[in-house]
């Protein structure tokens, strides 16, 4: 099954008396499972395809789809629910709730989505269980590290079940242990759960993980290769 | 807070604690405005209470049983018969009751006072001396002189003013010469036997008291009068005591029962003059605490753009910010107003048991024969009006800051800082 179509995607932005081309006619398609790395120059527009993809932002013409559904002509409240219930997002900042825990963080997206306390409960746990934080459920943002952080942002993208999962260069404020061990557990999640992964990044190292590598340059796609992940090493995350 | 309560009302109860001091300062504006709005209105209350008794009390009192048309026509021919029985009749009945009340007997007439120097036209108050003192503050004001005791005694007991424009004193005679009720000619002589000071020069002036039997004779009233005056023992019972007099009176319909709304209005158009004044001054504390709930609430929310960018990024929508937003000012306010309305309550309360008072008030009162102390009157309304007012304005001030968000953009809320 398609997982996300981009067509002829036109992005741009006004600086000043500078326009800047965010997206230049580009076009994608993602299929479900896919794990797939856009990487980049800054400002080469890997941002702004992903927060087109996720409508966080609308593209100035063409057309994005993610299953059945055209996002761009959708309106706010609609492009809302679909990012709720479809679309989970990491981003670079790990961008936690600060007055909530690292369960109230995860819960939270299931209470908007009108899940039950008790269902969102088990969810929580297991899900934190999953990405390593057992024992650090009640715990806040302030009292966990960049990777923990970085792990509650991806729990709480997950625990919906969405089908595609949007992270922006998410291991860009980790260490290199603390990277790698959060690029395997998405990898893990990918393979697990069949979610769908777009990860901008600019570190080589993240490319790696990926199955197919996107490089993008001024806007454009500049290649589109399919590759070999690297080893996952399951259990070790 | 418990775990199973809504995360809403969390984040809503730690957001607030995020900026303690700031938090703090704002319900303290609201603490300090609820306890001084229902300290104020208490105390209003109170005083209008006070204001009514006293007023009603100096002359006019609670009820009057008056010809139908004396009230619109206060003319000597509006009386009705046999007014002191009447007023017997009253008096003993509502003591078979059970109530408390104080009744007397009065007739009005005008006259022309002459010393032997100088006339001047006068308001002359037939009343029943033994049960006049119940019903009026006036014989109590007698600072010269003595107040008359016998229904039928040719005395007069006159103001201050008047006593001084007539040159009279104690024991100095006056001409009274007027029209009788069957228009006939009204003469006679009085002894001036006290003088009173009320306060108020035009009282002191133009008002004249003589006993009810004197004053029937002299203006040909037979045992015609022109009111009954009726005290309940409290301001709150004049209804329940409206109703019991109005069975006494029975089928005379020549008569009529009017409450002191009806024989002053003026009374309640002053206190109601008063009010709106008052409202002005509360309205402008209200506008300062919310404004200062628009400001805090307006810095909270630019300060997190970011967060709410992040939000509106997993799927909240505006609505539901705007809640959280709503929720905040909602939980603020619930303690502004239990705390302010708890405190404001305590001291209108204690105030309300050894009264309130102010420099100069106790002379004035004892010069008036008024109570010396304001008592300010809790009611439900005195608590909760104020405060529901600065809870719904705040409330209405965070609007402003919740429909901003309406208008955010995840991508720019996101890159905030």
């Amino acid at each position: 099954m398609t997982s996300i179509v981009c067509k002829d995607l036109c992005k741009t932005f006004q600086q000043g008396d500078e326009t800047i081309i965010g997206l230049d006619n580009v076009s994608i398609t993602i299929e479900r499972g896919d794990f797939v790395c856009l990487s980049g120059p800054s400002g080469s527009g890997k941002t702004t395809l992903l927060n087109a993809m996720g409508g966080l932002d609308t593209p100035d013409s063409g057309e994005i789809t993610i299953g059945d559904v055209r996002i761009d002509e959708l309106g706010k409240g609609p492009l809302a629910d679909m990012r709720l219930h479809n679309i989970g997002f990491v981003f670079q900042a790990y961008n936690l709730i600060p007055v909530l825990t690292a369960r109230e963080n995860v819960e939270f997206v299931m209470q908007v989505g009108g899940m039950s306390a008790a269902e969102r409960s088990k969810r929580s746990f297991k899900i934190l269980k999953e990405v390593g934080l057992e024992g650090m459920e009640d715990r806040r943002p302030a009292h966990l590290s960049g990777g923990q952080q970085q792990r509650v942002a991806v729990a709480r993208a997950i625990v919906s079940q969405p089908t595609l999962v949007l992270a922006d260069e998410p291991t860009a404020n980790l260490d290199t242990v603390t990277s790698s061990q959060l690029m395997d557990l998405l990898v893990e999640l990918n393979q697990h759960h069949n979610i769908t992964f777009v990860i901008a990044t600019h570190d080589i190292r993240v490319m790696k993980y990926a199955k197919r590598l996107i490089k993008m340059e001024d806007g454009k796609i500049i290649s589109d290769e399919a590759q070999s992940q690297s080893p996952i090493p399951l259990g070790e995350g | 807070m418990s775990t199973s309560l809504n995360i809403g009302i969390r984040m809503a109860w730690r957001n607030l604690w995020r900026h303690k001091r700031r938090t703090w300062l704002t319900i303290g504006a609201m603490i300090f405005s609820n306890l001084l709005l229902v300290f104020l209105i208490s105390l209003q209350f109170g005083s209008y209470r006070m204001m009514i008794d006293n007023t009603l009390k100096t002359y006019t009192g609670h009820l009057q049983v008056q010809h139908k048309e004396y009230n619109d026509n206060p003319k000597i021919r509006n009386s009705f018969q046999d007014i002191v029985p009447l007023a017997d009749k009253v008096r003993k009945q509502l003591g078979s009751a059970g109530i408390t009340a104080w009744v007397a007997a009065r007739g009005v007439a005008f006259a022309m006072t002459s010393s032997e120097q100088r006339s001047y036209g006068l308001q002359i108050i037939g009343v029943e001396p033994q049960y006049e003192v119940n019903v009026s503050t006036l014989p109590g004001l007698v600072n010269k002189g003595r107040y008359f005791t016998d229904f039928n005694a040719e005395e007069i007991v006159i103001g201050s003013v008047l006593a001084r424009n007539l040159r009279v004193d104690i024991g100095d005679e006056l001409t009274l010469l007027g029209s009788g009720r069957d228009g006939s000619f009204a003469a006679g002589v009085v002894i001036v036997t006290g003088i009173f000071d009320s306060g108020n020069a035009d009282v002191d002036r133009s008002m004249a008291q003589l006993p009810l039997g004197y004053f029937q004779s002299l203006f040909s009233m037979g045992g015609q009068g022109h009111n009954i005056v009726i005290n309940a023992e409290d301001l709150t019972l004049v209804s329940a005591l409206q109703n019991e007099v109005s069975s006494i009176l029975g089928e005379r319909e020549e008569l009529s029962l009017l409450d002191w709304n009806r024989l002053q209005p003026g009374l309640q158009q002053a206190i109601q003059a008063d009010m709106a004044s008052a409202w002005f001054m509360y309205i402008i504390l209200i506008v300062l605490v919310a404004f200062s709930v628009l400001n805090t609430q307006l810095m909270s929310v630019l300060e997190r753009t970011r967060e709410f960018g992040i939000m509106m990024a997993l799927g909240l929508k505006p609505a539901r910010l705007g809640t959280l937003v709503f929720t905040e000012t909602f939980i603020m306010s619930s303690l502004g107003l239990a705390i302010g309305a708890a405190l404001g309550t305590a001291l209108a309360w204690y105030l309300s048991i050894v009264g309130f008072t102010y420099p100069g008030m106790e002379e004035m009162a004892g010069k008036f024969n008024l109570p010396d102390r304001i008592y300010p009157t809790l009611s439900l309304l005195s608590i909760f009006l104020g405060p529901g007012i600065v809870f719904l304005c705040s409330l209405l001030a965070s609007l402003y800051p919740a429909l901003r968000l309406f208008f955010l953009q995840p991508v720019s809320a996101m890159r905030a800082v």
